[in-house]
């Protein structure tokens, strides 16, 4: 469980570090190390040189903007679960991140370390898309925004460039009197999500006015559910339309299946999920 | 009299432990010395057509390469020291490094000795190793079918053994039997997962000829033994230490290649060498548990009798019998098959087969748990076809309180018990009726909740030497302790067992503390150096409070004893007038005429003034080899909700009454038995090492095997009552792994309970959601 040699830079600021990922020469970022050094142990990632931007200022903390929040790709999860903000707001992200590995991981891993790695089962991803969250990246050659439905495209897989560097996420508000939630189904030994549903919706007098669904952990990658959170607006949330909500969301979907759990108990968990997260949200409006 | 004996102190290693003060293995650093590591097969089986390490000998920093070509000569091969009788044994050779042929993913093909731990790593990676890969089979029952990849040209078909256990007559009970029952049960292969993984540091002294070794060992004499074999070394220059070690549950008893690799290499370079596991190294190239794929059959009357009992058992052993491989799946599983029932009639055919995976031995229970498992479940599934309460079953086929010591149709004998009393309490503890109760209003509700039982009794406390011989255990199972009195009176006892976890640091001192009328302080317990312990085969089996702790128990008495003498030679009385009281011999009738034990242990050991006949010095020697093996008891309880749209499975309360005898130390107790009840939950709900079919391990990591988590798991609710052994003085029984073989049966008796209304009579551990929910799903559409 040795690395292969690597060298090792502190960022000394936002400037210096994209500085150095423009170098070219593979450098690769480093936040909490909680995705990367195990794959640097395994001699699964060989990076020459690891470009350590912890001690980046602009790159971490929690504010409002836009009446929603930005989130500092530094951040950690702990300091999500220490946040008044998402605590009053975003219930949702409070689901997710309470149940993301253990105090050790919550204390040093970051929320855009994990949405860099993106993990198919990974909690956050979902979260970020059922908020419609849009990601700032940059690097020397300039600044781009991405909607995270575009910015998740498979298997430790994302839209950002080698040489650049998420800065932060801007989730807008939910929608006034709106509500949300986040279940999923654990894998014992992992603690990631076999199946991870995120839902915010909006009622009026117990019908459902607005819907966004995302899930995680059944596939290549977290995705949104839109066609599935449609059927969902104009009903009550009855149990035959949670149960055709839950099918909808995975239809055309490609399920994973392993040892902890075969594509089609994966298929009927995201049904459960859905299902649960739904209730949950709309109990909270 | 006894102060300390019975009350629970806390633990007087923990302070060293929990604040980084431990000596553990990895901790031993010595000058000049140089790190190994293995390369090991990413094949389960495959021939080794050419091995090039010429771009590792020549990386900067690396000493050594070596390869199994260079050690047919120098080592005598791995041995198996279970030497089974009447089962046609087979024993193939199982070499340091594989020459010729890998069987199995994890197998050692060749060892790097460097400078640092890094350039070891790179190092391995230089290495090109040819392979031509063979098919590989991990099941144990495929493993014997003809047409099977056979791992060894000397073992035809793969089968290692083939062992019966027969008592009373099993066919004529079935033949006339009113009611059968049958179940297929596999046994999930379990990863032992000690906290610290295995390591060892080797110093050879060529000036001395010695070897001094230090090994992460559960039983450091057995080591010291199994090396100088292996090594071809006098055994007297041989040294095992094993400091502080961080569990084992039984993966830290066998001998393995890996520790004499590192000696072997410390005699060839004339360096020190250190290797540490890592844990994805560890959990291939360290034993495995259980494997077992098992068809079992109970038979019995209308009115619930159980009558007999019949297995046929395809035991795993992985790619190598390991040091005690062949002795887990037979003594100490089909011997137990008679439960804590009186089954006269019991049939057991237990197959040994190697298979192309990591080997397996002795984890936690080792053979009790698969026996305790399959009577249990077998005695459910009884109750479920008479349409009886399981509880009432067992009771009526309890080996009744007054028949002990009781010997079974297997031919061991039970030491003692009072089965109904534990049963009783846990009843009482769960409110059993009450909990019927709101089981059945709940399943009205379309809620699955359960209850599951289990009435274990097990045999530990290893055990009579004689015993060991005749069942081809290749070594002593008695035990041993010298107590040395230190002119200050204070006292260190030196044991034959090697506790790594256990608490023996804080019980035997109990033990010693009181004989003198000590505080603990004053006495300190010493293990794991043979160089300065008396010889011993170490702790395993829950023997060392029962054989080792007996021995300490009597040096002591011998060295009270001697004082005694002393002391009525100074208080110029005949011995028959002393009496012990408040820790001094006093002359009975006159308390001013008295000698406290450390004023005594200073005129032994100034011998000033010795009677007459007495030596000088104060310490004694015992070893003691126990009549008969212990049999603790116990019934536990638990209640469960099934989640019948995930499967998941929630705990509700766990009860467990067990009786393991006269307890020193309560809360050590309920450590134990907590500890072992969560290592039988993991097992029961989610703990499994899988392969695929070509022998690939998918559970190689944290991240896929679960070892339970504090957070996944239920309060326990734990009570005990005693009934003493007969076995040994203090009347103690073992406790280490109680928990564990009561615990996977338990649950699952609870889960099948809850889902019996859907029809399902069995589903295979770990009842993972998953499995849980595909036998929801297999009910629903008819198929149970
Ligand atoms: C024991 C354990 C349990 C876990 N359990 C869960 C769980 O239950 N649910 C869950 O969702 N996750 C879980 N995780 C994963 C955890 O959420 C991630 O490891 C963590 O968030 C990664 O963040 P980090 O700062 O440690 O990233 P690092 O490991 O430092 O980096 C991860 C990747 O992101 C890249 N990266 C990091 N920051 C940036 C940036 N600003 N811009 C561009 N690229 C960047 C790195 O180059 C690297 O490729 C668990 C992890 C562990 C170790």
């Amino acid at each position: 469980m040795i690395p292969v040699q690597f060298d090792y830079v502190r960022a000394t600021s936002l400037n210096d570090a994209l500085k150095t990922l423009a170098g070219g020469d593979g450098t690769k970022v480093i936040a909490g190390g909680h995705s990367l050094i195990p794959l640097l142990r395994f001699r699964l990632a060989q990076p020459a040189k690891l470009l350590d931007i912890a001690g980046i200022k602009e790159l971490s903390g929690i504010s409002e903007y836009k009446r929603g929040l930005r989130i500092g790709a530094a951040t950690t999860y702990r300091d999500i679960l220490d946040s008044a903000l998402v605590r009053d707001r975003y219930q949702v992200m409070m689901d997710a991140t309470s149940g993301i590995g253990d105090v050790q991981v919550r204390n040093r891993g970051t929320i855009g370390g994990g949405v860099a790695h993106a993990d198919p089962a990974a909690d956050m991803p979902g979260v970020l898309l059922a908020l419609g969250a849009s990601f700032n990246l940059r690097s020397k050659r300039g600044k781009r925004v991405v909607a995270a439905r575009d910015f998740f495209q498979g298997t430790f897989a994302t839209a950002l460039a080698e040489d650049e560097l998420l800065i932060d996420m801007v989730v807008p508000p939910l929608p006034r009197g709106g509500a949300s939630a986040y279940v999923s189904i654990e894998q014992a030994a992992s603690g990631y999500a076999l199946a991870g549903a995120a839902v915010v919706v909006k009622c009026s007098r117990k019908t459902v006015t607005e819907c966004s669904l995302a899930l995680t952990g059944l596939s290549d990658r977290a995705f949104l559910a839109e066609a599935a959170a449609k059927l969902l607006v104009g009903t009550k949330a009855d149990p035959d339309t949670l149960q055709r909500v839950g099918a909808a969301a995975v239809e055309g979907i490609e399920i994973t299946g392993d040892i902890h759990a075969p594509a089609e108990y994966r298929r009927h968990l995201a049904a459960v999920v859905v299902g649960r997260a739904i209730r949950a949200a709309i109990d909270r409006v | 009299m006894s102060t300390l004996f019975g009350s629970s102190i806390k633990r007087r290693e923990d302070p060293r432990l929990i604040t980084g003060k431990g000596t553990f293995v990895d901790d031993v650093s010595l000058a000049g010395m140089v790190y190994a590591g293995i390369l090991r097969s990413p094949y389960a089986h495959a021939k080794i057509k050419k091995i090039d390490a010429t771009a590792a000998r020549g990386l900067s920093g690396v000493l050594a390469v070596y390869t199994g070509a260079d050690l047919t000569d120098a080592l005598i091969p791995v041995p198996c020291a279970w030497n089974l009788p009447n089962a046609d044994l087979k024993l193939p050779p199982h070499p340091h490094l594989a020459v010729e042929k890998v069987r199995y993913v994890g197998d050692g093909v060749a060892m790097v000795i460097a400078e640092s731990r890094a350039i070891v790593r790179d190092a391995l990676d230089l290495i090109d190793v040819d392979y031509e890969p063979l098919k590989a089979v991990v099941n144990p029952e495929a493993a014997l079918k003809p047409g099977a990849p056979v791992l060894h040209a000397d073992v035809a078909g793969n089968q290692a053994f083939k062992w019966v256990v027969a008592g009373g007559d099993a066919d004529g009970a079935f033949a006339k039997a009113e009611v059968k029952v049958a179940l297929t049960i596999k046994q999930n292969r379990l990863l032992p997962t000690a906290m610290e993984p295995r390591a060892a540091v080797a110093s050879y002294n060529a000036g001395t000829g010695q070897l001094t070794l230090w090994a992460t060992s559960q039983n450091p004499h057995i080591h010291r033994f199994l090396c100088s074999v292996m090594l071809k070394l006098p055994e007297h220059r041989v040294r095992i230490i094993s400091p502080d070690v961080g569990g084992g549950f039984g993966s830290k008893i066998p001998a393995y290649a890996d520790e004499a690799l590192v000696a072997f290499a410390s005699m060839k370079l004339g360096r020190p060498v250190k290797w540490t596991e890592d844990r994805s190294e560890n959990y291939k190239a360290t034993i495995h548990g259980r494997d077992h794929v098992q068809y079992v059959e109970l038979c019995g009357t209308k009115a619930g009798q159980i009558t007999g009992i019949r297995t046929t058992v395809y035991a795993g052993l992985g790619a190598y019998a390991s040091t005690a491989g062949p002795g887990v799946p037979t003594i100490l599983h089909g011997l137990m098959y008679s439960g804590a029932y009186t089954i006269p009639n019991i049939h057991g055919t237990i197959y040994g087969a190697y298979t192309t995976t990591t080997p397996v031995d002795a984890y936690r229970g080792a053979g009790r748990p698969e026996a305790t498992y399959l009577i249990e479940r077998l005695v459910d599934t009884f109750a479920r076809e008479l349409g009886a309460d399981p509880v009432e079953v067992r009771r009526k086929n309890f080996i009744p309180q007054d028949k002990f010591p009781y010997t079974v149709a297997t031919g061991i004998t039970y030491d003692s018990g009072n089965y109904e009393g534990t049963l009783d309490k846990a009843l009482g503890m769960l409110d059993y009726k009450g909990f019927r109760a709101e089981q059945a209003k709940a399943l009205k509700q379309g809620r699955f909740l359960g209850v599951g039982v289990c009435t274990y009794t097990e045999i530990c406390g290893l055990g009579p030497s004689q015993v060991a011989g005749a069942i081809g255990f290749g070594g002593g199972l008695y035990d041993s302790a010298i107590v040395r009195v230190y002119p200050t009176g204070m006292v260190r006892v030196y044991i034959g067992t090697k506790p790594h976890g256990q608490g023996e640091e804080t019980t035997f001192a109990q033990i010693v503390a009181d004989e003198f009328g000590y505080p603990v302080e004053s006495v300190e317990i010493v293990s794991g150096d043979t160089d300065n312990t008396p010889q011993g085969w170490g702790t395993y089996g829950s023997r060392t409070t029962a054989v080792g702790g007996t021995a300490v128990k009597i040096a002591a008495q011998r060295v009270k004893e001697k004082a005694k003498k002393l002391a009525a030679h100074l208080l110029e009385a005949n011995e028959r007038d002393l009496e012990w009281k408040d820790g001094k011999f006093m002359v009975r009738g006159s308390p001013d005429k008295a000698k406290g034990f450390a004023e005594l242990a200073l005129m032994a050991n100034v011998a000033w003034n010795m009677p007459a006949g007495l030596e000088p010095g104060l310490e004694a020697t015992a070893f003691f080899d126990p009549s008969n093996f212990v049999y603790p008891f116990g019934a536990h309880l638990c209640t469960v909700e099934v989640d019948a749209e995930t499967g998941q499975v929630k705990i509700l309360r766990y009860i467990a009454v067990d009786d393991c005898g006269n307890v020193i130390n309560p809360m050590i107790v309920d450590g134990q038995v907590h500890g072992g009840v969560i290592q039988g939950i993991g097992e029961a709900l989610q703990e499994i090492a899988i392969y695929d079919d070509d022998g690939q391990l998918l559970t190689g990591t944290m991240m896929d095997y679960a070892v339970p988590k504090a957070s996944q798991m239920p309060h326990l609710e734990l009570a005990r009552t005693v009934t003493p052994s007969p076995v040994n003085p203090m009347g103690v029984k073992g406790v280490g792994e109680t928990g564990t073989i009561a615990a996977a049966a338990t649950v699952v008796n609870a889960v099948c309970d809850a889902l019996a209304p859907l029809g399902i009579r069995h589903i295979d551990k770990p009842l993972t959601p998953a499995t849980v929910w595909a036998a929801i799903q297999r009910a629903k559409g008819g198929a149970a």
